[in-house]
């Protein structure tokens, strides 16, 4: 093992983390260096919470630097925890405290209309993530994080899901692919994580070693079992061609994205504005998904300067029958949720079929009607779903049917 | 006696009543406090002694300095319209230096990073101390207790309000002039440091004993417009270069990409609108910062929306203020500063962009002033504390590092908005207690953070205008609460018992004072 490990970053524009260097030592008990710049607030509680952490792993003797530039306690133990752990071994866990708001659950059909990507190794951009009201938080341990900072991330992100309070969003992580994938479960599934992606799937047998790593981790420990949805992410050739099988694989799989980069990567083209070369793709995992009874979802739209193109790329989204998208910067969250909101022509359309299915209902009458013309089944329960959805998104009163008229 | 004879004020502030040897009033409630006698008077001047043809020009800096007879203990005033890219106030001490004049006093209207070199003028004695605003390394000069007189810091209107009153007499005022004329005419808007406005002058042209002109463009008689008339003007030097005009137009004024700002701006935004602030006909102060421009933008969408406009805007101007004018969406700019070319150009061209100067803007001492007419004022803050008392000047460390500028000016605006993050990194902006107390809390409104809003409870009308709102309103306490629980529970800044600097209110009585930072 090493005699020096560091973890965290450190240089220009880095700000709400830290960079740690550790050495053990065989004397001198811990000698600690702080560089904060919000030493006179927090210093000695720096240090305290420093000391504490290397007491906890019964480290006696070492050489702690700690460069802060306004790290958070969690984020302050995540580093120190990953530095130690990259010298020693062992089993203990430093978690920092589970906020309530942490242990909700998440219904498997509640809106994923959005989901931010927050880099697994950049506390910065997760602090305040949940202020801008995504469906969902993605904290990635995948393709936003360097191959050399993939360990100390998971430590960040275990710390982020009990003690980041993400105002109402679903919390997701996207592991890695394969076995550091699995790997990375370890560090998130006993930390009430709700939905975990799955980069790269290609097959059915993917969701499965997770799920079954889940059971293995969960089997005989004291841990919390819920549910733990899984959300496969189709970025090839192969997947798209798997994707009813991937979609279909286990009762915990709620959703089906695409990743669009990868996938024309794959193919041997590029992204267009357009998307024609992505609109077999996405037709796939459109119908798969509602062949599975899941939702399927959009990839990012990585132009986070242009928010018209965003909103028409949305708009193109929703008509082929995607229920969410990506998003990589907070600022596209309004507008894809607006864009995936019931419109007004939609909503008022369907407050029509509603009003006339609630007054058959009154009289008995087993067919819907408006006007002349009858209305089929389906069509009423799309409206009704609308209806739903605009008063959940705040664009129709929940009592609209009191002062409806005709 | 750098001060002495404290007492504790109507905020519960120690302050002193002796500042440099002067008597101070400590601060005695919002409009308390009524000053009697006579306004500051300068010497009566005749034309005998000015030249007939007109032409004050003399052959350099030095030359004027000495003319006017520069000598030790002396208050040399500038203004701070070039920002960042002056290169009038720093020459200005290098001849006082070489002419080994001592104990001066430097009177800015605002300091900059620029400004920084000054500081060996302060460690040599050339500079006794300053009283304007204490930025940056002079900030940190100030805090660690080197600089040999007490610092005063003054809002732009308590600047105006102190030479007025006679509390700052300038013996030599000089000022930096975009254009000028022999006669001392001058104006900001024409020529290569073009600056816009030059209304943080007035009060040096008209109070200070003598008056130097300093420009790179002289034209002949008469400069039009002339902003500030050559009457007041003893000598113009001409230079080759008196600023460098793209640090003029300072950095500050692009809107911020910050989601979490825009974030702020689009709630404070809303607010206003929600509460029924924004009306046809409304104002509103702009700031310079990103998230007050941004906040420009917003409204920008309300008013169009409605076929609203505002009557007027108050500047610090910019091209997002300008493109709100030229669109129809504002009918005046009513400008003190412009931070960029297209606000220069503006209040050049466009005569429903006029210059304000302090002292229509926001002297305390007049018979009324404009801050008290703009309808929603919205501004920033290092602190704030849970009685809504605000703190500019020093951030929580305790270090001196912020000029007032107009800000406590503008707190008399009718609805006072403070957007700001609950904490900064791992700094909680919402405190018990302020480090420095620069704004009391009785005139500020709302606190704007991303994780709610807090009403003071004061404003017992906009309580009620948001009773039904989606926008999360929380109390005070609330907000302090949740950044504690976030950052955990800061310790106060360290300091000794000497003060180092005072934070005058904009009526010159004494708010608070900022001590030595402890080693």
């Amino acid at each position: 093992m090493a005699e020096i490990s560091t973890t965290g970053n450190k240089g220009k524009g880095i700000r709400s983390d830290c960079f740690v260097t550790l050495e053990l030592a065989a004397k001198g008990g811990i000698n600690l260096q702080l560089e904060s710049k919000v030493a006179v607030m927090y210093g000695e509680s720096i240090k305290k919470q420093a000391l504490e952490i290397m007491a906890f792993f019964g480290i006696e003797h070492a050489n702690l630097r700690i460069e802060d530039q306004g790290a958070l306690p969690l984020v302050l133990a995540a580093r120190i925890e990953a530095a130690v752990k990259k010298l020693i071994s062992t089993e203990k866990e430093y978690l920092t405290p589970l906020l309530d708001c942490n242990k909700s659950l998440t219904a498997r059909d509640r809106n994923r209309f959005s989901r931010l990507y927050l880099p697994g190794n950049s506390p910065a951009l997760m602090i305040n993530a949940g202020i801008h009201h995504p469906d969902g938080i993605i904290l990635d341990l995948e393709d936003a994080v360097a191959p050399e900072k993939k360990y100390e991330a998971r430590f960040l992100v275990r710390n982020a899901l009990r003690s980041i309070d993400f105002y109402g969003a679903e919390r997701m992580v996207r592991i890695n692919q394969g076995e550091r994938g699995l790997e990375d479960l370890e560090y998130i599934v006993a930390h009430n994580v709700n939905l975990i992606l799955l980069p790269k799937c290609e097959s059915a047998g993917q969701v499965h070693a997770v799920n079954k790593k889940i059971e293995e981790f969960v089997h005989g420990t004291s841990y919390m079992v819920h549910p733990i949805w899984i959300m496969p992410i189709i970025e090839s050739a192969l997947g798209v061609i798997n994707a009813y099988s991937i979609a279909s694989s286990a009762d915990n799989v709620v959703a089906l994205a695409i990743g669009l980069e990868d996938y024309t990567a794959d193919l041997g083209t590029r992204r267009t504005l357009e998307g024609k070369e992505s609109f077999f793709a996405r037709s796939m995992v459109v119908n798969a998904a509602r062949a599975a009874g899941i939702q399927p979802i959009d990839s990012v739209f990585s132009d986070i300067g242009d928010m018209e193109a965003l909103r028409q790329n949305v708009l193109n989204s929703k008509a082929l029958g995607f229920d969410g998208m990506g998003c990589i910067h907070p600022r596209q969250i309004n507008v894809i949720h607006e864009a995936f909101a019931p419109s007004s022509e939609e909503i008022e359309k369907a407050k029509k079929i509603v009003f006339a299915f609630h007054e058959a209902e009154k009289k008995g009458l087993g067919v819907v009607a408006l006007g002349n013309k009858m209305i089929d089944p389906p069509v009423v329960k799309r409206a009704l779903n609308t209806i739903n959805l605009a008063v959940k998104m705040n664009k129709l009163a929940e009592n609209w049917r009191e002062s409806y008229e005709i | 006696m750098k001060y002495d004879k404290l007492v504790t004020n109507a905020l519960g502030r120690t302050v002193p009543t002796i500042i440099n040897g002067k008597p101070a009033v400590p601060y005695m409630g919002v409009g308390k406090y009524r000053p009697t006698g006579f306004k500051a008077s300068t010497k009566i001047a005749s034309c005998a002694d000015y030249p007939e043809d007109g032409n004050k020009v003399v052959s350099s800096l030095k030359e004027a300095l000495v003319k006017a007879g520069l000598k030790d203990g002396m208050c040399i005033s500038t203004h701070h319209h070039f920002r960042n890219g002056d290169l009038v106030a720093v020459p200005v001490f290098d001849i006082a230096h070489e002419l080994g004049v001592k104990d001066l006093m430097w009177l800015p209207s605002a300091s900059f990073p620029c400004h920084e070199v000054l500081t060996k003028y302060l460690e040599d004695g050339t500079i006794d101390h300053l009283e304007g605003s204490m930025n940056g390394a002079l900030g940190k000069f100030t805090s660690e207790g080197k600089m040999k007189g007490l610092g005063i810091l003054r809002s732009h209107g308590g600047r105006y309000q102190s030479v007025q009153d006679g509390e700052v007499h300038i013996d030599i005022a000089v000022i930096a002039a975009p254009t000028a004329d022999p006669f001392g005419n001058m104006n900001g808007v024409n020529g290569q440091t073009a600056c816009g406005p030059l209304g943080f002058a007035l009060a040096d042209a008209q109070y200070a004993e003598k008056v130097i002109v300093v420009t790179d463009n002289l034209v002949p008689f008469p400069c039009i417009p002339w902003q500030i008339n050559g009457n007041y003007v003893d000598y113009v030097v001409v230079m080759d270069k008196i600023g460098i005009a793209e640090k003029i137009v300072s950095g500050t004024t692009e809107i911020t990409k910050s989601p979490d700002r825009l974030l702020l701006a689009e709630w404070s935004a809303q607010f206003c609108d929600e509460a029924g602030l924004i009306y046809d006909g409304f104002s509103f102060q702009a700031g310079a910062g990103g998230t007050a421009l941004s906040i420009g933008i917003y409204f920008s969408d309300i008013l169009r929306s409605r076929g609203w406009k505002a009557r007027f805007a108050r500047g610090g101007s910019n091209k997002y203020l300008v493109k709100m004018l030229e669109e129809g969406l504002v009918e005046y700019i009513l400008d003190g500063q412009t931070f960029d070319l297209d606000g220069v150009r503006s209040m050049r061209d466009n005569p429903h962009h006029v210059m304000t100067t302090p002292f229509t803007s926001y002297n305390y001492h007049g018979k009324g002033n404009f801050s008290s007419l703009v309808d929603i004022v919205i501004l920033g803050a290092t602190e704030v504390d849970v009685n809504f008392n605000a703190n500019v000047v020093t951030h929580s460390d305790g270090y001196l590092l912020h000029g007032i500028g107009g800000w406590m000016n503008t707190l008399f605006g009718k609805t006072v908005i403070l957007p700001v993050p609950l904490f900064r990194d791992r700094n909680p902006v919402i405190r018990d207690r302020v480090t420095t107390l620069c704004g009391p809390g009785e005139l500020i409104d709302v606190i704007v953070t991303e994780r709610g809003i807090a009403i003071n409870p004061l404003r017992t009308d906009l309580i009620e205008k948001m009773k039904n709102t989606s926008l999360p309103i929380r109390t005070i306490q609330e907000l302090k609460e949740e950044a504690e629980r976030i950052c955990g529970v800061p310790e106060k800044p360290k300091f000794t018992d000497e003060i180092v600097a005072v934070v005058k209110w904009v009526d010159g009585t004494v708010i608070d004072s900022v001590y030595k930072i402890a080693r």
